[in-house]
């Protein structure tokens, strides 16, 4: 039971993500959720990687007999998600900037001139 | 070195490194940058038929990063690859092509269009990042690296969505939608991949393929990939970013746009039938599709008829025509698993639908680098505003009429022929739904000719006194496209058995996609 935690965490980062994205009308929280949302599905991918009891994967630095080691694709998977993680978020944030200094306001309500 | 067995790598490799040097150039030459785009995207043009040529007459080609040999998938007898590699097929080189022509069009189109904005040097190397974003989308043979490249393309095409943002609102409004509705697709792709590395160890397409069970976790694998590969592809009900999105962005991003909508299409294709094919519950999965096309089909035109903004008319007939894709393939894969009615009329179908791809590609890119060319030269998108167009543009209503009269499937342009092979082939599976396919293309072209009419019709007005042709580049876009649209009208025959029919195969026939890198496990 105590090693599904992290998989719970996971649906609790998704949940709350998604519940940003759906309720909140300030632009800025919903770069929030979208960051929630990948957080938890990062975590999600490290957990999949996860031995219990295991060591880092580095085989030369490997103690002898010690033979467990923790998945490193997962952790490769995840590294590069991070980094693709930042350049969106960088890119929401700097669209938001761009939508305030064209609107006055950050509030969704009132940033909708396309309609129709 | 065979530099033949490099190809795959390449197309996407030029476009790659031109992207990164382009801001380099433009420190010494402005001018230089525009030609130096055109010239990466020709080669990779080049590149991509050379290597459909191979494809279609040798066979699927696999490229291996890192191997010792590009076509080493097994390194060391190891059951199962370890290594990312891209895997073009027929349906993917389709693709390809599509992507290639689009691309190198498009950027010819911007050499005028661009001109007079600042940060040309940035459009054009986001322009590259948006092609190497779609070829990788499509040449991929690794899901995981799918995502990357999804996601390469998302942020590039955000990018030049609110690439006028700088000076005005909406650009920037609908680039946050987009990238919203992109960053949540990608996500929710990178989950389904974890399902996927969790339950077998495998992020390569075809090995995946080779074992999947269609467990309960790969249900929810694929009711996250449907809904959002359908999302970025502009289906009805999760369209609501493609008007906005389409509308804002200059127009030759706009034609480039709709082949990365494509794209993620063709992913959900990829993984409904390279994936899952007959493990899924074929019949209840293929009429998912089908009614996301039905509602896209309808939904679209009826929203189109009622538009002002000559972009957002188009943008929504574009929803509606990513509704015939759907239909035809949904039909094809309803009835995948039932030998006899597939080769009686699911073929058919399939080659309908992924015709009209490569179709729509062309005559919507043209209908919106017209818009494009009214924008350049009046200056508004707002159809009440225009008209008497044609006597300044001769060449610009011409080529319109030809992309609206492909749009609504007039003989003897290319719309028809696909859209005639839908027709004939659904009518088989349900009439219902040909009937509703028909009544669709009749609102189509009922809206374009309310188009042509407000736009280019009537007398001369005093505010266009200025208006002239459009300059030398943009009309030699419009008229290649305008020749392939008639060219497939008039040889649909040759189109259809030599591109659009192995591509079909080899969506349908699992095992040729998974032998190629199992080597006939």
């Amino acid at each position: 039971m105590i090693g599904n935690l992290p998989y719970i965490a996971v649906v609790i980062f998704i949940g709350l993500g998604i519940y940003t994205l759906m309720f909140k009308k300030n632009l800025i929280k919903i770069a929030i959720g979208i960051v929630l949302i990948e957080n938890g599905v990062n975590l999600f991918l490290i957990t999949l990687g996860y031995r219990k009891g295991a060591i880092a994967p580095i085989y030369t630095q490997a103690p002898s007999g010690q033979a467990i080691m923790v998945l490193p694709t997962p952790q490769a998977l995840t590294l590069t998600s991070i980094v693709i993680g930042i350049a969106t978020t960088a890119l929401i944030l700097s669209v938001a900037m761009m939508i305030y200094k064209h609107y006055g306001t950050l509030d969704t309500d009132q940033v909708r001139r396309l309609k129709g | 070195m065979n530099l033949s067995n490099h190809i795959p790598i390449l197309i996407i490799a030029i476009p790659l490194l031109a992207a990164f040097l382009v801001p380099l150039i433009s420190r010494i030459n402005k001018k230089a940058t525009g030609i130096l785009t055109t010239l990466a995207l020709s080669v990779s043009l080049i590149l991509t038929i050379v290597l459909a040529v191979k494809i279609l007459t040798v066979g699927p080609q696999v490229y291996v990063f890192g191997a010792a040999s590009p076509s080493l998938t097994l390194p060391s007898g190891l059951k199962f690859p370890i290594r990312i590699m891209l895997e073009v097929d027929a349906m993917s080189i389709f693709m390809g092509l599509i992507t290639a022509v689009v691309s190198f069009l498009g950027a010819i189109y911007s050499l005028s269009f661009i001109e007079k904005y600042n940060g040309v040097d940035k459009y054009y190397s986001l322009l590259l990042l948006l092609t190497v974003g779609m070829f990788g989308m499509e040449f991929t043979g690794d899901i995981f690296n799918f995502f990357v490249f999804l996601e390469i393309a998302s942020i590039a095409s955000v990018a030049l969505i609110s690439f006028r943002g700088i000076d005005f609102g909406e650009p920037a409004e609908a680039g946050f939608k987009y990238m919203i509705v992109s960053s949540i697709s990608a996500l929710m792709v990178l989950f389904a991949v974890g399902i996927f590395y969790g339950q077998y160890d495998l992020l390569n397409f075809a090995a995946l393929a080779s074992v999947i069970k269609y467990s309960q976790l790969d249900k929810i694998a694929l009711g996250l990939l449907i809904p959002v590969l359908a999302m970025k592809a502009g289906a009805v009900p999760m369209h609501m970013w493609t008007p906005d999105a389409y509308s804002e962005a200059p127009a030759p991003i706009t034609m480039i746009l709709v082949a990365a909508s494509q794209a993620s299409l063709y992913a959900l294709f990829r993984v409904v039938f390279s994936l899952y094919n007959i493990t899924l519950n074929t019949l209840a999965v293929g009429w998912i599709i089908i009614i996301f096309g039905l509602l896209s089909m309808f939904i679209g035109v009826t929203m189109a008829i009622v538009q002002k903004d000559i972009k957002r008319l188009m943008a929504y007939h574009a929803v509606s025509q990513t509704g015939y894709m759907l239909l035809g393939v949904g039909v094809g894969l309803a009835v995948l698993a039932n030998p006899e009615a597939l080769k009686d009329y699911g073929i058919t179908a399939m080659e309908g639908g992924i015709f009209h791809i490569m179709n729509h590609a062309m005559y919507k890119g043209l209908l919106f680098l017209t818009a494009g060319a009214l924008f350049f030269r009046t200056g508004t998108r707002d159809l009440n505003k225009m008209g008497g167009l044609a006597h300044y543009m001769k060449y610009t209503t011409i080529f319109f009429i030809i992309g609206a009269a492909a749009i609504a499937g007039l003989p003897p342009f290319n719309g028809f022929a696909s859209k005639l092979l839908i027709y004939e082939s659904v009518y088989r599976f349900n009439p219902l739904l040909s009937i509703i396919a028909m009544v669709v293309s009749i609102l189509t072209l009922a809206s374009f000719v309310k188009v042509f009419h407000s736009a280019f019709l009537g007398p001369k007005l005093p505010q266009f006194k200025e208006v002239k042709e459009t300059p030398r580049s943009m009309v030699f876009a419009m008229a290649v496209l305008s020749c392939i649209i008639i060219f497939f009208g008039l040889f649909p025959d040759l189109i259809v058995k030599n591109l659009v029919h192995p591509a079909v195969m080899s969506l349908i026939e699992q095992l040729q996609y998974t032998g190629t890198v199992l080597g006939g496990m």
